[in-house]
């Protein structure tokens, strides 16, 4: 049994827990008093809006940043599998598929294959990186981070750049994932009406957690309501949020 | 052959060698007005091994590394854009290497060797640093490779897989600085970049993975310097130049080239 930050009772094995986080940017404060845990099994969705601290706090749980205050804690060998949001290859690299898997440290043919198979891509193995959809590329960063076999599995904006169809196929990927490997999985989200219905528990965050829980019990929430306002409103301006480059 | 000609030719196969191979990262990861600094770094590191009677590879090296850091440090500061920051500390060094080298008569009449090089003049012993140097270089290059191509592709993924990226990052600073001490002599200060980046854009249109393209890079380097040599010969034209006008040429062949569509 382990107490969740936000009170409920979980019965499961907590992977990864943050306690008190607070991190400066320069004078920035960007989080403070951040707390958060992600168990064995479970689907954690951070959502917030652009510059609530998304995205540092992740880089903090992964520790690719270290917090000012509060600590992180992460089960003593559990492996973790990480998609960022997105990539920045120079044209000039030639980097296919197949290549950009074995970085995984597998470079087994039959587990490259089934790992692509696995996440609804099976075709592109030889293709070259920067040539891919954005729907594909999403696929194989979770192919490459699903061949460590991770126990924690961190996915930054998984669903960027991706059409509504592709999303609603990429949550339930997620959820098979979940409950074929038992992995405890944090997902960054902006796509609020979907997440909710995807996820075990739901944090919104804004440099500090603004309410927590239950998806149903957050989409009530005063502080949800305030921070997102009419949540359908709120999707179609994140819908239309273009600060991504095409390629 | 005679053998300034001979000495010329094995020492500049060797730089570009070397180029050709440490060249495709510069290309990959953008850093080439990071070269182009470090390159401008150099004279002020020719004039401090001078000054201080030290060798002059250690002073070049020394102020390469002091340059690298310090580009770090005010990177990390956030106060000014990177081409900005890279501009001032190109310009700044270039010049306070000109004022120091003014101190040192012995230096002011080799000044064109350290701008545009002089491999027609290259001895034994330069030979040996290049050879010497550049299996160091290789060496270093070819135990950093893989993790260098994963934080090419992305830092953070590569480091929650365990990569040590400041690691990488500082090995590899050091390794371009030697190999820029090392091609100053042939190619020069000011064309130095060129032989990074050219050989390298030349490899890509015929390149499958990133080492078949630094291999590539490599041997298009070789055959800058055997053309440039060669045309320096026949037209007497300055060998430097001569050697990246044939990298240049080379370049443009490689996009003329008409490629058999991959399926």
């Amino acid at each position: 049994m382990a107490p969740m930050p936000d009170g409920t009772q979980v019965n499961m094995e907590v992977l990864v827990q943050g306690n008190g986080i607070g991190v400066r940017h320069g004078r920035r404060t960007i989080l403070h008093d951040v707390d958060i845990a992600v168990g064995r099994g479970e689907i954690v969705t951070l959502i917030g809006p652009n510059g609530s601290g998304k995205t540092t706090l992740v880089r903090t749980l992964l520790e690719l940043e270290r917090p000012e205050h509060g600590t992180v804690r992460r089960t003593a060998d559990i492996r973790v599998g990480y998609t960022p949001q997105q990539l920045s290859i120079d044209r000039t690299l030639p980097l296919d598929v197949r290549r950009f898997l074995e970085m995984s440290g597998k470079s087994d043919p039959e587990a490259l294959t089934s790992a692509l198979e696995n996440v609804g891509a099976p075709d592109v193995m030889k293709q070259e990186i920067r040539l891919l959809s954005g729907g594909e590329l999403k696929r194989v960063l979770l192919a490459r981070a699903l061949l460590r076999e991770p126990d924690l599995l961190v996915l930054d904006e998984p669903t960027a750049n991706v059409d509504i169809h592709g999303q609603i196929e990429f949550y339930n990927l997620i959820r098979r994932i979940r409950d074929e490997r038992n992995c405890g999985i944090l997902l960054v989200s902006h796509d609020l009406h979907l997440v909710m219905s995807a996820t075990d528990r739901v944090v919104c965050l804004n440099g500090h957690v603004c309410c927590s829980g239950l998806p149903d019990d957050v989409s009530n929430h005063p502080a949800y309501l305030e921070l997102f306002g009419d949540a359908s409103a709120a999707v179609a301006v994140y819908s239309h949020d273009h600060d991504h480059h095409h390629a | 052959m005679p053998d300034f000609i001979l000495y010329a030719l094995v020492a500049g196969i060797g730089v570009a060698v070397v180029m050709g191979a440490t060249g495709v990262f510069v290309v990959w990861r953008r850093m080439a007005y990071f070269g182009d600094t470090l390159a401008h770094s150099a004279l002020l590191g020719v004039a401090i091994g001078f000054l201080a009677g030290i060798n002059v590879n250690i002073g070049i090296v020394g102020v390469c590394l002091t340059i690298a850091i310090g580009m770090v440090y005010l990177r990390s500061q956030r106060q000014l854009a990177e081409d900005t920051l890279l501009g001032i500390l190109a310009h700044s060094s270039l010049a306070l290497g000109l004022v120091s080298v003014s101190f040192v008569s012995a230096l002011q009449i080799d000044l064109m060797t350290y701008l545009f090089g002089d491999i027609l003049a290259v001895t034994p012993a330069d030979i040996a640093w290049v050879y010497g140097g550049g299996t160091v270089a290789l060496g270093v290059l070819a135990w950093l490779w893989k993790d260098l191509v994963a934080i090419t592709v992305h830092e953070d993924l590569a480091q929650t897989e365990g990569v040590n990226v400041l690691r990488t990052q500082i090995a590899f600073m050091t390794l371009f600085a030697l190999v820029i001490a090392m091609a100053m002599k042939i190619v020069g200060i000011l064309l130095v970049t060129a032989l990074l980046i050219i050989p390298a854009a030349a490899a890509r249109r015929f390149s499958r993975t990133p080492e078949q393209m630094a291999v590539l890079a490599a041997v298009a380097g070789a055959m800058a310097v055997a053309l440039g040599l060669q045309g320096s010969l026949l037209w007497d034209l300055p060998s430097g130049p001569a050697i990246v006008v044939a990298a240049a040429l080379i370049y443009v062949v490689s996009i003329a080239v008409p490629l058999r569509r991959a399926a």
